[in-house]
């Protein structure tokens, strides 16, 4: 199991995952202990937007490891995200107790005003954190463990598996917006109170909010990255590329994606649970199609043949998303989404940090073939791949 | 050598196979030993290609007996469980992975680990690696371990895919044009490397290429139509008339 960590543990993790700590000691650091006037001032309001860019990042991580490497297109994860936030909003609708405005102990407001007199039985054991993380996980994971053993089992792939997963994801959003389901209809979950016993809206529950988004995409990441590296993570490339062969190899390539596809979704579920409280609310609109939609543009942006790429997509697109539509250009910011879509789809396929990896490791070839005719150039040692192996094993 | 003769290894009993009223299988009956090469021809369409989907569970014969290794029902089982059995593939257009080195596409394919549990936790061994090591020189790609599969010359991949066959160590191999797009040197090599295979494994190769089928010098089976014309040697074959028929036309 450490071994299984460490395979995926190379430099450029490293470099990720230590430009994530930095971050979440920096951000919430320099946002709490500086004075508001200094020019390293991170103001109030930055902290939750900057966190929800992160749990933005986590959910195109789990896109990205899917469709980059297994070539999974969903364009239902949004539905994934939406249900872990449910799991979350859940806990903290419980956490408001008689502060609410009709004041019941058990009930949250939108019960009372719909003149119900008991908690319906899934709100059952939601007022324990634990619970309710537990449910964060095995929601979507439930979800999407059923949905993916009759898709794959069936072999429903490729542009098909899309419109399911679209299909999914939309089904969800109407029935969210029932009252009688339960879950607060139109209006969602909001009015949140605190979260543990800290108040929600203090600049310290939010900053340890924003660490916990930060290493929760560390963690993620590296899981991704030593999923990737173990031969598993072989069979999924194979799997994308081939996967008639991959079958007549003798794997079972449902088992495969079922796997991937269930740990993307719970992924997709934490994000979407680190996301409730940092922005208060959530509503059946998450579920919206274009959501996922918009999560699928973010991992083409950053580019999907790297793990950073559906990271870096989601910051830059969510933070010109912000700089857009807080000026005067706001009413133009589907176009220009839509714009960076075509445009990075006609000239950059590889995305833009697989463009720039590209171009480094182009760049760096080219001085290494110049030094090795130069001769001066150190030679490789003969092994396979990865430099696993050792003398003593070779034997 | 003697002893295995006397086993059969694949039978097929009465398959037939049809495709939206197209009998691409009409009652085939073929009988494979344990151990043996066997060469199949015939025209296009003859049903060469619809005979390896129906061994390896690609396709489901419309009705039949498939037994494998005495009495495993193949028709009963998908592709995955049928090439844990010992059945290897190669198709006729070379299928290796791209994106993967010569070295992980062959030790995607070695026997044994295919649980998800396994490939996540479970790294390449000593003996795995000296299997690895083995094939390579098996199918002289020593040189080329790193390269992508992408980046390999045609006859490469052919040749990459057969060692990948043999990393799955099957117990019977079916071939499909394993020569097709080679240059007469790569035909050549290729034909001495099924050969020292099929000392040690059954083999069913697929062929259009008559003067390949002659250098291999096995029985050959000739199709049309989704049955069986004739048996035999190459020149027993190739002197029946209706065979000769079938191929320059009536």
């Amino acid at each position: 199991m450490s071994g299984f960590i460490r395979n995926g543990f190379d430099r450029s993790a490293v470099f990720v995952v230590l430009v994530l700590i930095a971050a979440a000691v920096a951000v919430p650091a320099l946002n709490l202990s500086t004075p508001a006037g200094s020019p390293l001032h991170i103001p109030d309001y930055a902290v939750p937007l900057i966190g929800k860019y992160l749990t933005y990042a986590l959910l195109a991580l789990s896109v990205g490891l899917i469709w980059g490497y297994c070539g999974i297109l969903s364009l239902g994860h949004g539905a994934f995200f939406a249900l872990g936030g449910y799991a979350m909003g859940m806990y903290l609708m419980r956490q408001i107790g008689t502060r609410g405005v009709y004041g019941d102990p058990v009930l949250p407001d939108f019960m009372v005003f719909l003149n119900w007199k008991e908690l319906p039985v899934a709100w059952y054991g939601f007022q324990f954190f634990p619970y309710a993380m537990l449910m964060v996980l095995l929601v979507p994971g439930i979800l999407a463990f059923v949905f993916g053993w009759f898709a794959f089992r069936s072999r429903v792939t490729g542009v098909y598996l899309s419109i399911i997963t679209q299909a999914m994801t939309f089904a969800l959003m109407l029935g969210f917006f029932r009252n009688n389901l339960g879950f607060g209809g139109n209006n969602g979950l909001t009015d949140f109170k605190d979260i543990l016993g800290f108040n929600i809206q203090a600049p310290e529950t939010r900053a340890a909010l924003f660490a916990a988004s930060a290493v929760a995409l560390a963690l993620a990441y590296v899981i991704c990255k030593a999923i990737i590296a173990s031969r598993f993570g072989k069979v999924l490339v194979a799997i994308r590329d081939a996967e008639s062969r991959t079958r007549f190899l003798g794997y079972r390539v449902e088992h495969h994606k079922l796997v991937v596809w269930t740990l993307s979704a719970c992924m997709a579920g934490v994000a979407g649970a680190l996301y409730v409280p940092q922005v208060g609310i959530i509503n059946p609109g998450e579920f919206e199609p274009a959501n996922s939609i918009e999560v699928v543009i973010w991992v083409a942006v950053g580019g999907r043949g790297l793990l950073v790429g559906p990271m870096v997509g989601a910051i830059l697109v969510n933070f010109a998303k912000s700089w857009f539509t807080t000026g005067a250009l706001a009413p133009y910011w589907l176009f220009a989404l839509g714009g960076l879509f075509v445009g990075v789809t006609l000239f950059l396929p590889k995305g833009i940090v697989g463009t720039l990896a590209g171009g480094w490791t182009a760049l760096r070839q080219r001085r290494t073939s110049a030094e090795a005719e130069a001769g001066t150039a150190p030679t490789a040692p003969d092994g396979p791949p990865g430099g696993r192996l050792n003398p003593e094993a070779a034997e | 050598m003697s002893e295995k003769e006397t086993e059969t290894l694949l039978y097929l009993d009465g398959v037939s196979v049809s495709f939206d009223g197209f009998k691409a299988l009409n009652e085939l009956s073929l009988v494979i030993e344990a151990g043996e090469m066997r060469a199949i021809i015939g025209p296009n369409g003859a049903g060469k290609t619809t005979m390896m989907d129906v061994v390896t569970g690609k396709t489901r014969p419309d009705s039949g007996t498939i037994l494998f290794d005495g009495n495993v029902d193949l028709t009963r089982l998908d592709e995955a469980a049928i090439a844990e059995l010992g059945i290897g593939r190669k198709f006729q257009k070379p299928t290796v992975f791209d994106r993967h080195t010569v070295w992980d596409n062959l030790e995607l394919a070695l026997a044994g680990r295919r649980t998800t549990m396994s490939a996540l936790f479970r790294a390449e061994g000593p003996q795995e690696r000296q299997r690895i090591e083995e094939l390579l020189g098996i199918i002289r790609l020593g040189e080329q371990r790193h390269t992508l599969a992408a980046n390999l010359s045609h006859g490469q991949k052919q040749w990459l895919e057969i060692g990948m066959l043999l990393a799955q160590e099957p117990k019977l191999l079916l071939v499909d044009e394993p020569a097709a797009g080679m240059t007469d040197a790569e035909t050549e090599a290729t034909a001495v490397l099924l050969k020292e295979i099929a000392k040690e494994k059954s083999v069913i190769v697929v062929e259009h290429d008559m003067a390949f089928v002659r250098a291999l010098g096995v029985k050959v089976t000739v199709l049309n139509e989704g049955s069986v014309l004739s048996e035999g040697t190459i020149d027993h074959v190739s002197e029946d008339p209706r065979v000769i028929e079938v191929y320059l036309g009536r």
